[in-house]
């Protein structure tokens, strides 16, 4: 039974009302053993799967219409399915986890590897290959270490290697772990980084991964979250699994709920069903902004996520409408800003996030976000010049080209510009540092200008560039 | 300092094995040797390169792209404070100040002691529980400026017996017994495997 | 759309106009095809393209909207619309070049890129032309050193990956690499391993910016000040193309050439950096005579003279070795010389250190692209292609790599190649004719020359396969007769009748003075001498020749009175040292024609000054036998004359006279008497993208005998390896002041397996025992080495090892041990003789 809140030993869950597809046994103290996840139906899935035939569990899982959790919502049936007639194929599973706001994939790791495993071992079958490689965040110890426990209780077991059930099937799962880079969460410089080599994305084409991966190989690259909901899936079958969610977004995904509300937590929601509002006000969710304040801002899916605004809380939670009204769903990360926050210094800590993790491998994300943290970092010293503001604008339209992806803004007469945005750059990570800027900008021009009218004032310069005293220029 | 220990060249041999191709395993390897010595030496970049046969100024490109790689000798404890979006909105910088006061050292400084090394890092995944540090990758949630300096005192006394000293990440490694193991595919290995091909469909599977 | 196209090709538009790609292409190169540039900075022609520095993005449209792509990573495809021109196109190029500036230094006026840089002209052709950046720039130390001939300014990069693409893809040296992340990227090298690649110049060749300078070019010339001409280099037979460059009469700079037949625009740091001999202060500049114990100037005629009167006697006592640094129009002259006038077939432009010079001539030859073509397979009979033709390996290595080919090698010891081969036959000194035969002969039974059966049987299987069979063949050993080579060559001839041969020869221009008659019995264009009429010759040799061993020894059983040196140095070349001492000793007058005074030439009688490559006109003849123009870009110092000048000369003394007095003349004369050159059009070579390969007419047909038994087991229990180092103590690398500290110290290298057979670890040298002589040497563990093998490379500094050799030896056999006295004085190889 749900207990309607936090639970200890899987902090930051919220067990609330609705149905839990995969995190059922959180609540669990010992939902990492295998003991408990064998007395909970684990393993029957896979059991079960050993005598069907590949292609019909390759089916169920594309009729469950599976959207991939990881933040581009494709849905994992259909990329199983642009693997070309090749082999060795890879699976390797995404535990990456790092996009700001996001956690979820690192609980399921922690709290119920056995599940994530049987997601790989069902997932291998339908696809016909025997090695997944499970690359885990480096920063997440306990995870690496519960996943590695759990890999060589299964192995014991004979559930995973050669004989698994004692039938003819062999798959390997092979734990591997990062060292601290967010790009590799990016499914090319992933696979690079497990290459041993530097996780620099790789452009896409021709290296889509499903055709040339791992060593040139067919690969599938799937998000932890989305192997998790495989053994439900293949044990319920693809129309019970249609019956939670909408008709888009069969299912449930796992939100992470962050900043000024008054219960933060990593909720599993019904996709499609909720409104923001819901989400933020609801005695289910969030329960309020806190100490009674007004909405400023939210970042609905990740820190690569345009910004939204009161006038977006009535959206669903739905890819789709998100999509259009100018922003993602993403990785399912929610960041929530009361009316204390300062959009200046929000943008700043956004926009340098992107400059620290960019690869360097482009010139437009190396240079650009390195330039852009510099300038919204000088604002934010009190050296801004006003001509700054436009800078920033036009530095990410070198990134990012055309219209980037916004919100309305119905009081200034501003259509939603829909996601995603156009790119000079090899891989996303590059745009994803407009959306701060052009969000900030758009919707709070008069901050910028604030501070750096009233850093003018105090640093004796006035905020123009002919009369600038900053003192980095006179060096430069 | 400090090339791979005997115990941990067995240990190399074994990791290596598990992947389609040796370089694959650089990344544990790595991980390996800053266990071993707590941060990852010159000579056990070399010594790496020669087990998995490549050049040691692949070794470093590699190793200089990772932030937990630390290439020169850190503290016992890596505090890592995050002050991405979900810390910084509830104060993840103001605790960042507070450590580097009560520390004295800014971020990337190690006290003179050794015994810490400070970091100001982007989001651990923890955003609902800000602001929120990693000792050595090890979690400490809601951290507050008096909860920053009990932990700084329990990491002094050393009474943090569940916090391993830097380099060791999970405690629990993956033994892959050959026995056990179905065969890592090489990429130069062709074919679907025989149970794939006998499970296709008759009409299929031809 | 011009109507020449063919057919098959992909249809696009760009820029409104409808043309045709071809299969595959990439969009950057057909707009360049159809004369649309598109700026770039990290695409290469000749290496995979990555998509990195963004330069080249244009508006594309596959029928899904318009949508910027990397058009170097974007292979045309059909019905593609490209609008290299439209706004979208423009400013994305321009933001681009704006970061790209951003963090640029602006040391442009010092530095040795300003006026050739890509950067500087993209940045007058695109971007904002004023940067919009005020924050602090990036920094980093001025210039590092990562090699003793590359300079690093990693503020001035611009992270394009042409250097770090080309170390590993292209040379498999990855010793420079990306190093750090984001916007702190900077290429480098490990600490204290140094970019030390032989093929390092050719990343400040491609280096868009300023980033990576030459050591011998810094601050030496202003590209405004350059002038330059197309040549051919000459530090191998592999006749890599080159552009010479000069400043103020002196040649400051070669850079490679894209010659899609040869070198695909890459150098070896040798063909590269070997100018700064010509400017050596030890050149000779004048003709000299040994009188009175010492070396006096004279003028030419006075030179001439008292050459001439040594000439002028009984042919079979006059004798020539070298050849190879001339000219082809040179060797032709100093053929007729030679065998026209003087009537001597004692000529041989190798110096016991090549192949014998019937095979080279008789095998049919294989162009490089034929060895190296997708799917085809490749045999090794000779030495490291990296320490002997590096060019040829760039091109050998890319096949085995990228192209699918199977290499077979069947060498002593492991070479630079040995890692990407399919099978690997370490066949001892000795053996290798015999493992062949085996191979032919389906002996799979039993191990041969330390190879067993399954190996034998893995490399019949390739070279029996459908796939076309190139031997690639030369001297692997020293120390090993050249005639275990030959019955390699004709074991594979017989296996595959197929087959075609790459004669992997070092020195120089030496296939142009084989195929001019600068060996014994034949005469220009490959013939065989057969004592009648040729060409316009008043007459032929009526004997047949010495090759240089058998030179020597006439000279030191007294039946040589005169002895050219035509650029050999036999006392540093020729395997046998001892011999040629002896022999230099014994003739009554040399007569060197030189660029230096080497250890031969410094005994010489007459040194008459030659001109060196870069101030000549000329004619190459690479492995292939394919023609290159060799260029004169300066004067030649002093008195130095071409050689075939010299020839002319000494022929008017002598007399009769060669019959022409200018290079088109002799080339006219070349035309009519050599059938293979009787239709070429001389002037268009020089203008020629690839020269035309030469067919010989030859009258004669090429035989091989039963191959040689193989060698008796001696009791001195290892068998030597000699070889060469592409960085030794030649003469000229230790006259180019950049390369003359490269050269490795001699050690020996032994397999680990004997080191701890002979229990040696403890040892830092070891005792080497040749019967006659011993050395204590310094050794290393290395399983590049079979057992029972030592291995120590030539012309090294710290070791002389043709101490060791002997003409004549079929093998060399040494015996190794303990040194037994203490730690004295190692480093020479402190000898001790025998009885």
């Amino acid at each position: 039974m749900p207990t309607n809140d936090y639970v200890a030993h899987a902090v930051g869950y919220v067990d609330n009302e609705g149905p839990k597809i995969v995190t059922s046994r959180f609540s669990d103290p010992d939902s990492y053993t295998l003991d408990r996840y064998e007395a909970t139906g684990g393993y029957n899935a896979t059991r079960a799967v050993l005598q069907m035939n590949p292609a019909d569990v390759h089916s169920q899982v594309r009729d469950a219409v599976l959207l991939g959790r990881g933040g581009a919502g494709f849905p994992a049936g259909v990329k199983w399915g642009f693997m070309p007639p090749i082999w060795p194929r890879y699976l390797v599973v995404n535990g990456d986890e790092s996009e700001p706001g996001t956690y979820k994939d690192r609980l399921l790791m922690e709290r119920d590897p056995h599940q994530l495993i049987e997601g790989c071992l069902i997932t291998c079958y339908a696809l016909g290959l025997n090695t997944c490689f499970l690359y885990v965040r480096g920063e997440m110890a306990l995870a690496q270490e519960r996943l590695a426990r759990a890999l060589n209780d299964a192995y014991a077991a004979g559930y995973v290697g050669r004989n698994m059930f004692g039938t003819d099937v062999g798959i390997d799962v092979v734990l591997t772990w990062g060292a601290g880079a967010y790009i590799v969460g990016e499914e090319t410089a992933l696979i690079e980084s497990l290459e041993g080599n530097r996780g620099m994305p790789r452009l896409k084409p021709p290296f889509f991964p499903a055709a040339k991966g791992l060593y040139m190989k067919p690969t599938i690259v799937n998000n932890v979250e989305t192997l998790a909901n495989v053994p439900w899936i293949v044990l319920n079958g693809a129309d019970a699994y249609k019956r939670y969610g909408s008709e888009r977004s069969p299912g449930t995904r796992m939100l992470a709920i962050s900043g000024h509300v008054n219960r933060p937590g990593v909720y599993e929601v019904e996709q499609g069903k909720v409104t923001f509002r819901e989400l933020f006000y609801g005695d289910n969710y969030c329960q309020g902004i806190r100490d009674g304040n007004e909405l400023k801002m939210f970042i609905p899916g990740g820190g690569s996520a345009p910004w939204f605004f009161p006038e977006q809380l009535d959206l669903p939670l739905e890819a789709a409408d998100v999509g259009a009204a100018g922003s993602m769903l993403g990785s399912g990360a929610i960041v929530v800003m009361d009316e204390t926050t300062d959009a200046v210094r929000a943008c700043l800590r956004v926009v340098r996030f992107f400059a620290r993790e960019s690869c360097g491998k482009c010139t437009p994300c190396r240079e650009g976000t390195n330039w852009e943290e510099k300038i919204l970092q000088r604002i934010d010293d009190g050296y801004g010049r006003l001509e700054d503001i436009d800078l920033l604008l036009d530095i990410g339209s070198q990134i990012s080209p055309g219209n980037y992806p916004t919100a309305s803004f119905e009081a200034e007469g501003l259509e939603a510009n829909p996601f995603p945005p156009k790119q000079t750059t090899i891989c996303p990570l590059g745009p994803s540092s407009v959306a701060p800027i052009t969000s900030a900008i758009r919707r709070f021009r008069h901050e910028f200008e604030e501070k750096i009218a009233a850093s003018a004032l105090t640093n004796g310069h006035h905020g123009d560039a002919d009369h600038d005293e900053h003192p980095e220029e006179v060096s430069a | 300092m400090s090339r791979l220990s005997a115990a941990n060249v067995l240990l190399a041999k074994e990791i290596i094995a598990r992947y389609p191709r040796p370089k694959s395993a650089l990344l544990p390897l790595l991980h390996l040797a800053q266990e071993q010595d707590g941060y990852v030496a010159e000579d056990a970049m070399e010594h790496i390169a020669e087990l998995i046969g490549v050049t040691a100024a692949e070794v470093l490109g590699t190793c200089s792209f990772y932030e937990m790689f630390k290439r020169e000798p850190v503290g016992r404890y890596m505090i890592n404070i995050c002050t991405n979006i979900s810390c910084q909105l509830m104060g993840g910088e103001e605790l960042l100040h507070h450590a580097e006061e009560r520390l004295g050292v800014r971020p990337g400084g190690t006290t003179e002691d050794g015994m810490f090394t400070l970091e100001d890092v982007e989001c651990i995944a923890a955003c609902t529980e800000a602001p929120c540090l990693q000792v050595n990758y090890r979690y400490e949630y809601h951290v507050d400026n008096e909860r920053f300096d009990e932990l700084v005192d329990e990491l002094a006394r050393g009474s943090r017996h569940d916090i391993p000293r830097h380099g060791t990440l999970g405690r629990v490694r993956q033994h892959l017994d050959p026995e056990r193991a179905a065969g890592i595919r090489a990429p130069e290995s062709t074919g679907e495997p025989q149970w794939y091909t006998s499970r296709k469909p008759k009409e299929e599977a031809r | 759309m011009t109507s020449t196209e063919a057919s098959t090709g992909v249809p696009f538009t760009l820029n409104g106009e409808d043309f045709e790609a071809d299969n595959g292409e990439l969009l950057i190169d057909a707009a360049e095809r159809h004369g649309v540039h598109i700026p770039r900075f990290c695409h290469h022609p000749r290496m995979k393209p990555v998509g990195m520095c963004r330069m080249c993005l244009v508006e594309v449209d596959t029928g899904r909207g318009p949508a910027l792509q990397p058009s170097c990573m974007l292979p045309v495809t059909p019905e593609m619309k490209v609008e290299t021109e439209s706004e979208a196109t423009k400013q994305a190029q321009d933001g681009v070049l704006e970061f790209l500036l951003a963090n640029h230094p602006l040391d442009c006026p010092v530095c040795d890129k300003g006026g050739e840089c890509p950067l500087q002209d993209n940045a007058y052709a695109y971007g904002p032309g004023e940067s919009r950046f005020v924050e602090e720039k990036r920094h980093f130390e001025k210039p590092i050193p990562i090699s003793d001939l590359v300079h690093l300014d990693r503020e001035r990069c611009i992270l394009c990956d042409r250097c770090t693409r080309f170390a590993s893809e292209v040379a498999g040296d990855p010793l420079i690499h990306f190093i750090d992340r984001g916007s702190q990227t900077q290429v480098n090298t490990f600490p204290d391993h140094p970019f030390s690649s032989y093929f390092s110049g050719n990343t400040v060749q491609i280096c868009p910016v300023g980033a990576l300078t030459a050591a011998p070019y810094r601050f030496k010339a202003r590209p405004w000040d350059l002038e330059a001409v197309e040549s051919t280099s000459m530090i191998d037979t592999a006749g890599a193309r080159v552009v010479l460059q000069s400043s103020q009469d002196k040649l400051v700079r070669i850079l490679g050439v894209d010659s899609d037949a040869v070198n695909w625009s890459w150098l070896s740091d040798k063909d590269r950096f070997i100018y700064e001999a010509n400017t050596s202060e030890n050149r000779i500049v004048e003709p000299r005579i040994w009188s009175n114990d010492t070396h006096r100037s004279v003028r030419w005629t006075e030179a001439t003279k008292v050459a001439a009167r040594a000439l002028r006697i009984d042919p079979e006592r006059v004798a020539a070795i070298g050849g190879a640094r001339l000219s082809l129009e040179s060797q032709y002259a100093w053929t007729k010389l030679l065998k026209g006038v003087i009537g001597t077939d004692n000529a041989d432009a190798q110096l016991g250190d090549g192949i014998p010079g019937a095979l080279v001539l008789g095998v049919e030859r294989a162009t490089i692209a034929h060895a190296c073509q997708p799917g085809s397979v490749i045999v090794l009979v000779g030495p490291d292609p990296k320490e002997e033709l590096p060019t040829l390996y760039l091109r050998l290595r890319h096949a085995v790599v990228e192209d699918g080919v199977k290499l077979v090698e069947i060498t002593p010891r492991a070479t630079s190649l040995s890692e990407l081969a399919s099978v690997r036959l370490r066949a001892t000194p000795g053996t290798v004719g015999q493992v062949v035969n085996a191979i032919v002969t389906e002996s799979f039974d039993q191990p041969i020359g330390g190879v067993d059966g399954s190996r034998l049987r893995a490399a019949h299987r390739l070279l029996t396969s459908d796939s076309p069979v190139t031997m690639v063949f030369g001297r692997s050993n020293l120390a090993e007769s050249a005639r275990y080579i030959a019955d390699a060559v004709g074991g594979i001839k017989r296996l595959r009748e197929d087959a075609a041969f790459l004669p992997a020869l070092r020195r120089g221009n030496v296939h142009g003075a084989l195929e001019m008659g600068l060996t014994p019995g034949f005469l220009p264009g490959a013939v065989r001498n057969r004592r009648s009429v040729f060409g316009n010759w008043a007459s032929t040799p009526d004997f047949e020749g010495k090759d240089t061993d058998g030179i020597l020894r006439a000279a030191v059983a007294g039946d040589i009175d005169t002895l050219v040196l035509l650029g050999a140095d036999p006392m540093a070349d020729f395997p046998d040292r001892q011999l040629a001492e002896e022999a230099l000793d014994n003739v009554g007058t040399i007569i060197a024609v030189d660029t230096f005074l080497t250890e031969s030439s410094r005994r010489s009688d007459i040194v008459l000054p030659a001109a060196m490559f870069g101030e000549h006109d000329g004619t190459f003849l690479n492995l292939e036998r394919r023609l290159s123009p060799i260029r004169a870009k300066v004067t030649a110092p002093g008195l130095c004359r071409p050689d075939w000048m010299i020839a002319a000369e000494l022929s008017l003394a002598v007399g009769p006279d060669l019959g022409f007095a200018s290079l088109d003349e002799l080339r006219a004369e070349m035309s009519q008497v050599i059938g293979s050159l009787e239709d070429l059009d001389w002037d268009a070579l020089a203008s020629a993208d690839d020269g035309p390969i030469i067919v010989p007419r030859r009258n004669w047909d090429l035989e091989f005998g039963d191959p040689a038994a193989l060698p008796a087991v001696s009791s001195y229990g290892f068998r030597l390896v000699v070889d060469r180092k592409l960085w030794d103590e030649g003469t000229m690398i230790q006259e180019s002041a950049s390369l003359a500290k490269l050269a490795p110290r001699a050690e020996l290298r032994l397999s680990p397996a004997d080191v701890q057979l002979m229990e040696l670890s403890n040892q830092t040298h070891v005792t080497v025992d040749q019967g006659e002589v011993s050395f204590d040497l310094p050794f290393v563990a290395d399983p590049a080495v079979a057992p029972r093998t030592a291995w120590l490379p030539a012309r090294l500094p710290g070791f002389d090892v043709r101490r060791l050799l002997a003409a004549g030896r079929s093998i060399t056999n040494v015996r190794l041990r303990i040194p037994d006295h203490g730690e004295s004085d190692h480093d020479g190889g402190s000898e001790v003789r025998h009885g």
